[in-house]
């Protein structure tokens, strides 16, 4: 009952938001962040309480949704889902917060659109009904079409569009493949149904079993994204809003990162196996190439864009590692990225509300300017080149000890990434903060309502990196992908 | 006639009585808001007719008509979408025509004609339904004369009609050579005695085929469809995209049922054809177009093919699906017309993507309304459309039709490129000094009419189970 709480508290503060936005500004920014606060109290009281016990399903809600197909409203909670979910909350209320001077037009809009998108995010990690799964998967995308088509940059149609016909394509294909499960299920057992628990376990033809495991996994793949599939995301996250761009790369991304961890793996385990060279290799390719391309970029959001392509190919390599190192990693990953590129991203915002440029070209110098803004981008820049003692060192190290032993060839060539990693990380600092400076004017260092988003992101990468174990006591009892 | 035929056959008769004493009625005494407010009595009673009808059935009026629980339902949805095109015509006519009063005769007589189409197993019927459909539409569409491309989509229609008839008649005659019957279930026990498919018979469905796909505007018949909506009154451009095919889609169904279609091959592959054509075509013309009424239009002959692959998957599941899909396409098209008609003024339809262009911040909750249409024409979830789409893909999985299903990915892609593209507009900032040329009128009938659609939109896509059964059940009957 609790996790459908989640869901209301969002779905309810989002239409509340939209309606008083036409009275008052602020008291609809405090709406969104009060019940993004609220849920995240929520779910860390229930962290709290959950850190022992050893089985693995804490809640489990259910009632028949459309019995007549197998449907039902199935929510339930383990640890991956309450991390997920505690990100997701998270990143919402800096969202919130960053969002407070930069959008000044629209403002109901924007927080009904941020709302609900967070409540198909939180509606994703944590349904186990396949049907409601697809249901929340298109939800969010309508909301995030409009944030970043009505509140992003130049280019903004062109890559809403593109965005939304990417992930709906793949969306589609798993929507066959849901169906295709849910008849194979149904031919085999006589039982029509919908649910996760269920369908786990379904016997069926290898041959079947791959078709519906590449269904899933494109269109888990197009969300990560993995390279071929990845074209929307430079666009889409240049173009959006800085709170769009957060919701994108912190918790979008991992959407399609939890779907393989809980759906492709444990559904199409055989199949899943089988195919495990070749998304390794793909996680391979993305790491490389996309930080080649990030250390190519002028414009500073798409340079973080394409980082967020090298550190999803990570996921995609611990993944399918199949050991339980690797796949803590991956977990760790998932949020320890959210967590670095939404701080870069939330700077690149502040930077352009106040140069109103993205040109790393026309940057430079701007330590002495800026110099709290240049020592929060060095701890971030830090996190992303894996330097130990933040969470991105973790989540790398455990991903690539867990991949040596499954494949030590691949495990190499993404150790190299980390190398490019520091070549484009560097960059960023060289380009930005350091080297001439040719403005004579004086910019306004971080304000208040900054310093708070930055402390709070910059005490939890640390505290990721130090003391890991709460997050990966968590992430362990999910044991089930492991050979 | 017996009492049980007189029953049954109800809905008919009240709305063919109503059209007399509304024609006397005109005749006596001219006056717009009566003639409108005796339509919707004549909707309301014929729809209230249907309860005592219930009772009887299934039951059959040898040959020519059949009352079950299938035509039923369908004269149920054709007769509220009728009364609501009818709530959203009134201030659409009170501004633009002088003689407004034949439009409501000519609208019942057509509503008539659908309804017999529902209800006919017989050639015979088959063909007086569908005449009196199309004579009155003939009307309907050039209604308001003045408009320059009223006329030339009332001749185009009326030639292209004519036309398609003459080829019903001759691939009806062909048929009833070869087998000897004129009614449905005597030419599927005729073929199943054959066990096989003779030539002429095959020659014979085929063209009949014209006849049906031009009425329902599939590929490669559907050359009339975006001419005729963007000429036609925008009230009968929402009949003839829903009533009228609907009719037809219930009549094609019960054909195919009643000869038993899915044993023969060869049927199956020309429509499977005819559907992916369909999808395509209409997709891809609607990609380009600029005029939203044309952009509805090929939508709905992509909608059709959607509708064609539920048909062609060979199960249980797929009539259910069409019957669901049904409904949302009637509550989506009429709900997208419905915009149109309250957002042109008395000089011009508002017509192009321009007119729409940032309309959420000027009237957001005609924008909404438009939103929601066009995402569940999309298929986009909590709407009635995400459903339909869903039960149809499912019916595709369950008869194992691959090909067509990916067919349907991808046009579902393509075709959501044209709806997101009219929500951006919608959604976008217009630039300062860029204003559009038409003043909505947003009459207040039509608003409440709009709103109540959207809600029921709405809820179909959130809570569908009771529907569901509703279909469910009167499904049983038909296989």
């Amino acid at each position: 009952m609790i996790l459908l709480v989640l869901l209301l508290i969002l779905f309810v503060a989002a239409l509340l938001s939209w309606i008083v936005a036409a009275k008052s500004n602020l008291l609809c920014r405090w709406i969104a962040l009060g019940s993004l606060l609220i849920n995240l109290v929520i779910v860390l009281v229930i962290w709290v309480n959950h850190t022992t016990t050893a089985d693995r399903w804490w809640y489990n809600f259910r009632v028949d949704w459309i019995p007549h197909f197998g449907i039902s409203l199935h929510l339930a909670m383990d640890g991956l889902s309450l991390l997920m979910v505690a990100l997701t909350f998270f990143l919402g209320a800096l969202s919130v917060l960053i969002s407070w001077k930069e959008i000044d037009k629209r403002v109901g809009f924007f927080h009904f659109n941020l709302l609900f998108v967070l409540c198909g995010i939180t509606g994703v990690f944590l349904t186990m009904d396949l049907f409601l799964f697809y249901f929340f998967w298109e939800m969010m995308l309508i909301p995030m079409y409009f944030l970043i088509g009505i509140w992003g940059h130049e280019r903004r149609e062109y890559a809403a569009n593109k965005f939304f016909l990417f992930t709906q394509a793949g969306g589609l294909l798993m929507l066959l493949a849901i169906l295709g499960l849910y008849f194979v299920h149904g031919a085999n057992t006589h039982v029509y149904t919908f649910d996760y628990f269920d369908l786990l376990n379904t016997p069926m033809e290898p041959g079947t079993a791959r078709w519906l495991m590449l269904g899933f996994l494109i269109a888990f793949l197009v969300k990560v994204p993995a390279v071929p599939f990845h074209t929307w995301l430079p666009d889409a996250h240049t173009e959006a809003s800085t709170a769009g761009s957060v919701v994108l790369a912190g918790l979008l991304l991992k959407t399609g990162a939890y779907g393989i961890l809980r759906f492709v793996l444990p559904l199409f385990p055989a199949a899943a196996v089988e195919i495990a060279p070749l998304a390794m290799l793909l996680g391979v390719i993305g790491i490389l190439y996309g930080a080649m391309l990030a250390y190519a970029q002028t414009d500073f959001k798409r340079l973080i864009a394409y980082t967020s392509v090298s550190h999803m190919g990570f996921v995609l390599l611990g993944a399918f590692a199949f050991n339980e190192i690797a796949y803590q990693g991956v977990v760790m990953q998932m949020i320890t990225h959210g967590i670095s590129t939404g701080a870069l991203f939330i700077i690149a915002g502040a930077l352009y509300e106040r140069i109103h440029t993205r040109n790393l070209k026309q940057m430079g110098g701007l330590w002495t300017r800026l110099p709290l803004m240049g020592s929060a981008v060095m701890i971030f820049v830090m996190g992303s080149l894996g330097l130990p003692g933040l969470g991105n060192f973790i989540a790398e190290f455990l991903v690539l000890l867990g991949s040596w032993q499954a494949n030590q060839w691949l495990t190499v060539f993404a150790t190299i990434g980390l190398v490019v990693a520091t070549a484009y990380s560097l960059r960023i600092m060289q380009k930005v903060f350091f080297g001439p400076c040719d403005r004579q004017y004086t910019l306004p260092d971080l304000n208040m309502r900054e310093m708070v988003i930055i402390v709070a992101l910059v005490i939890v990468i640390f505290w990721l990196g130090f003391h890991p174990q709460p997050v990966l006591n968590t992430s362990q009892n999910i044991n089930y992908v492991v050979r | 006639m017996s009492f049980a035929d007189f029953i049954s056959l109800g809905p008919l008769i009240t709305l063919s009585a109503a059209v007399v004493v509304a024609m006397l009625l005109v005749a006596a005494w001219r006056n717009h808001r009566m003639v409108y407010g005796f339509s919707l009595l004549a909707f309301m009673m014929a729809l209230t007719a249907i309860i005592p009808a219930i009772k009887y059935i299934p039951h059959a009026i040898p040959p020519l008509l059949v009352i079950d629980e299938f035509s039923l339902f369908n004269t149920g949805l054709i007769l509220v979408a009728g009364f609501i095109i009818l709530l959203l015509s009134f201030n659409y006519f009170e501004e633009r025509e002088e003689r407004k009063e034949e439009y409501y005769l000519l609208l019942l007589l057509a509503t008539i004609g659908a309804l017999v189409l529902v209800v006919s197993r017989h050639f015979m019927s088959l063909f007086l339904g569908l005449e009196i459909l199309s004579i009155s539409l003939y009307g309907l569409i050039a209604y308001l004369r003045t408009r320059e491309r009223s006329d030339e989509a009332g001749i185009k229609y009326l030639m292209l009609a004519a036309l398609s008839s003459a080829f019903l008649l001759f691939g009806m005659a062909l048929v009833y050579a070869f087998t000897g019957h004129m009614d449905f279930p005597g030419i599927g026990v005729a073929l199943r005695q054959a066990g096989y498919l003779p030539v002429s018979v095959m020659a014979g469905f085929g063209l009949m085929l014209i006849g049906v796909g031009f009425k329902l505007g599939i590929v490669p018949f559907h050359m009339w469809a975006p001419d005729i909506y963007e000429g036609a009154p925008l009230p009968v451009a929402a009949f003839i995209a829903t009533i009228s095919k609907g009719a037809m889609l219930v009549l094609l169904i019960r054909f195919y049922q009643d000869i038993h279609g899915n044993d023969y091959p060869m049927l199956w592959w020309i429509v499977a054809i005819i559907a992916v054509a369909s999808m395509f075509v209409g997709n891809w013309l609607a990609l380009t177009q600029q005029n939203i009424k044309r952009i509805l239009a090929y939508s709905s002959i992509a909608h059709m093919g959607y509708i064609l692959v539920a048909f062609l998957s060979g199960v249980q599941t797929g009539l259910e699906a069409i019957a669901f899909y049904l409904v949302a396409y009637f509550i989506t098209s009429i709900g997208a017309f419905g915009v149109v008609i309250v957002m042109s003024s008395s000089l011009q339809d508002a017509e192009t993507i321009a007119d729409y262009k940032g309309l959420f911040w000027r009237h957001p909750w005609v924008a909404t309304v438009f939103t929601a249409m066009l995402l569940s024409l999309a298929g986009i979830p909590l709407t009635a459309g995400f459903i339909g789409k869903f039960y149809i893909v499912m019916a595709g999985v369950n008869g194992h039709q691959w090909f067509l299903l990916f067919m349907l990915v991808i046009n579902s892609v393509i075709g959501l490129y044209y709806y997101i593209r009219l929500v951006a507009a919608m959604f976008s900032v217009p630039a300062p000094g860029e204003q559009t040329m038409v003043t909505p009128a947003l009459p207040m009938a039509g608003n409440i009419t709009l709103v109540l659609l959207t809600i029921l939109l709405v809820a179909l896509g959130v809570y569908p189970t009771a529907m569901m059964q509703l279909i469910q059940q009167m499904m049983r009957i038909l296989v």
